[in-house]
């Protein structure tokens, strides 16, 4: 009797161990991933400590009542189907299309968390702690907003949803809700936890991750992933409360708080407050930014073909190439460094300015570019490159448009007003090539196409550099 | 106000955890260069994953015969591995990309 306790005992501190490994791998694992040379491995590493701690739960684990776990078939069953469906979606999904994957699996991580609050909820014994069915509301809340959003996002940026759409008081009604959830799961918590509440307080959380992500445009995307991603790792660290599971605590609240101030220092290179970003909305496409915008939209934007851009391209001593989600979606990664490859070849010297919002996740441009193999060292960040522009030849500004608007530096009225932009239009000759005049994503007119070095190369990206660069090789 | 105290006393280590947690993970993030910040928030977003041990005890202790909760916890643990599976892979393809050419 005493020996069996004793082994069982011990196996409890197995576990504990491995749990503690599992945490120390997260953590060096993260810290890896922030160096370029150290990322890959860091990923790895933390792999590895995930692996360790499902292996450890599933074979360790022990409840409070002492019961080992069971329904192997389920779990192994389970776990193979995520792995492979998992594996295949991420290894064919698309470089391009890379941030509304990440924002799916944090939806699955999401509904994950809510699915296990739903089942506690329903094992609970009768005599639980307030602080216990707040625990469990609290994983529900959170996973359900996480879940609901996510998928809100994924389908904004897939353009399943193409259109960014507010509700008359839209505010109010999300500031309701909110409240109305909060409150309600208070309400269960000190003692009345009825199913019916508890699946109100599901489903409104469900319609608030919806009515969270709905009205907000795609320049702040980024934005809401990374915040929707420290949410789920929030959930994720209710259930390491409510299983005394100090692997899931540390998982989930590290994320919560990296994912945290990765949301603001985004924020932050947007000039703007993350209550701004959630409840302004200025990607909504409405006229708010107008106001000054018909005093040049009236001008006229000169127009270039791809041989006069060849031409000023193939004379530049410097070309700063500006790339934007357009790049991404023109699917114009290759051929840019093509271009880049040719002209260097010719003694132009050729940089990429990264704007930290450029693209729909911060780093997205250097993902892509990465792909297509753009040496590391000739993606320039703005704070570095915005000198250099007042001495570069050619600037050539690929599918970019709010990053590269000079309203955010000069028009206090512009929605964009205070936004550090790249300063492309201090350069000699600015080309912009585009699909046509439509507002960026931030719905506002660009007061640099009007300006008299700017010129427009209208058409598809790809097909445009493509015809550039074939005119380069003519020369 | 007593239970709080209790709850808190009760918890204390987990609540240690929480707290040092929140700085280390404040202090991984603020020296990544923004280059990195992609393949970091795909990381990160695999490391949440770590709900599916959640998913696997709820798993692991549905009774039988309980079929809401076998299909419920059957569906927490194919999400979670979603999350977990499709996260590193993801990252790590991104990542493989940096590499190369370095």
């Amino acid at each position: 009797m005493v020996d069996k306790s004793t082994t069982e005992m011990l196996q409890q501190y197995w576990l504990y161990l491995i749990y503690l490994l599992g945490s120390v791998f997260f953590i060096v694992g993260l810290k890896m991933l922030s160096g370029p040379k150290t990322a890959r491995n860091g990923n790895f590493l933390a792999a590895a400590g995930m692996t360790i701690a499902i292996l450890g739960t599933i074979f360790m684990h022990k409840n409070e009542d002492g019961e080992s776990i069971g329904n192997y078939g389920w779990i192994f069953g389970g776990i193979a189907i995520g792995t492979v469906v998992g594996w295949i979606s991420a290894k064919k999904v698309k470089m391009t299309a890379m941030p509304q994957m990440v924002s799916l699996f944090n939806g699955m991580g999401g509904a994950c968390a809510a699915l296990i609050s739903l089942v506690e909820f329903g094992h609970m014994h009768h005599d639980a702690s307030p602080a216990t069915i707040l625990t469990i509301v609290a994983g529900l809340v959170i996973g359900s907003i996480s879940f609901s959003g996510s998928i809100i996002a994924y389908a904004k940026l897939q353009e399943i949803m193409k259109k960014t759409f507010k509700l008359p008081a839209q505010n109010i009604l999300t500031i309701v809700l909110l409240l109305s959830i909060l409150g309600l799961s208070i309400y269960i918590a000190i003692g009345h936890p009825s199913a019916a509440l508890f699946y109100t307080v599901f489903v409104l959380s469900l319609l608030y991750g919806i009515l969270f992500v709905l009205p907000i445009g795609g320049a702040d995307m980024p934005v809401v992933i990374s915040l929707l991603n420290s949410f789920t790792g929030v959930a994720a660290a209710f259930g390491g409360f409510l299983y005394d599971n100090q692997v899931m605590l540390t998982g989930g609240i590290l994320v919560g708080s990296a994912g945290t101030l990765l949301t603001i220092l985004m924020c932050n290179a947007m000039n703007r407050s993350l209550t701004n970003v959630i409840f302004g909305s200025f990607g909504g496409g409405s006229s708010q930014g107008g106001g000054d915008a018909s005093s040049f939209a009236g001008g006229a934007v000169k127009s270039s073909t791809p041989s006069d851009v060849a031409i000023l391209m193939n004379y530049a001593q410097k070309v700063i190439v500006v790339p934007g989600y357009g790049l991404a979606v023109a699917q114009a990664q290759h051929v840019i460094h093509e271009l880049e490859a040719l002209l260097e070849g010719r003694g132009v010297e050729v940089k990429y300015a990264i704007h930290p919002v450029a693209g729909r996740m911060p780093g997205h441009m250097n993902v892509l570019l990465a792909e297509s193999n753009v040496a590391y060292d000739k993606l320039v960040e703005m704070e570095e490159i915005n000198d250099q522009f007042a001495t570069t030849d050619v600037v050539f500004v690929v599918g970019a448009n709010d990053v590269v608007n000079p309203a955010a530096r000069s028009n206090p009225a512009s929605p964009i007003y205070g936004m550090p932009i790249l300063n492309a239009d201090k350069a000699r000759t600015v080309i912009v090539s585009k699909r046509s005049m439509a507002a960026g994503y931030a719905g506002i007119d660009n007061e640099l196409f009007y300006y008299p070095n700017c010129l427009m190369l209208f058409g598809d990206a790809k097909d445009s550099i493509t015809k550039v660069v074939n005119e380069l090789k003519g020369m | 106000m007593d239970s709080i105290i209790t709850f808190i006393g009760e918890n204390i280590q987990l609540i240690y955890i929480l707290i040092l947690s929140i700085f280390v993970g404040i202090e991984v993030i603020s020296k990544v260069p923004s280059a990195l910040h992609t393949p970091l928030m795909s990381g990160a977003n695999a490391i949440h994953g770590v709900v599916i041990i959640g998913a696997i005890i709820v798993m692991g202790h549905a009774e039988e015969g309980n079929w809401p909760a076998l299909i419920l916890g059957f569906l927490a643990v194919i999400l979670g591995t979603l999350n977990v599976v499709g996260g590193f892979v993801v990252t790590d393809r991104m990542l493989e990309m940096f590499k190369k050419k370095k």
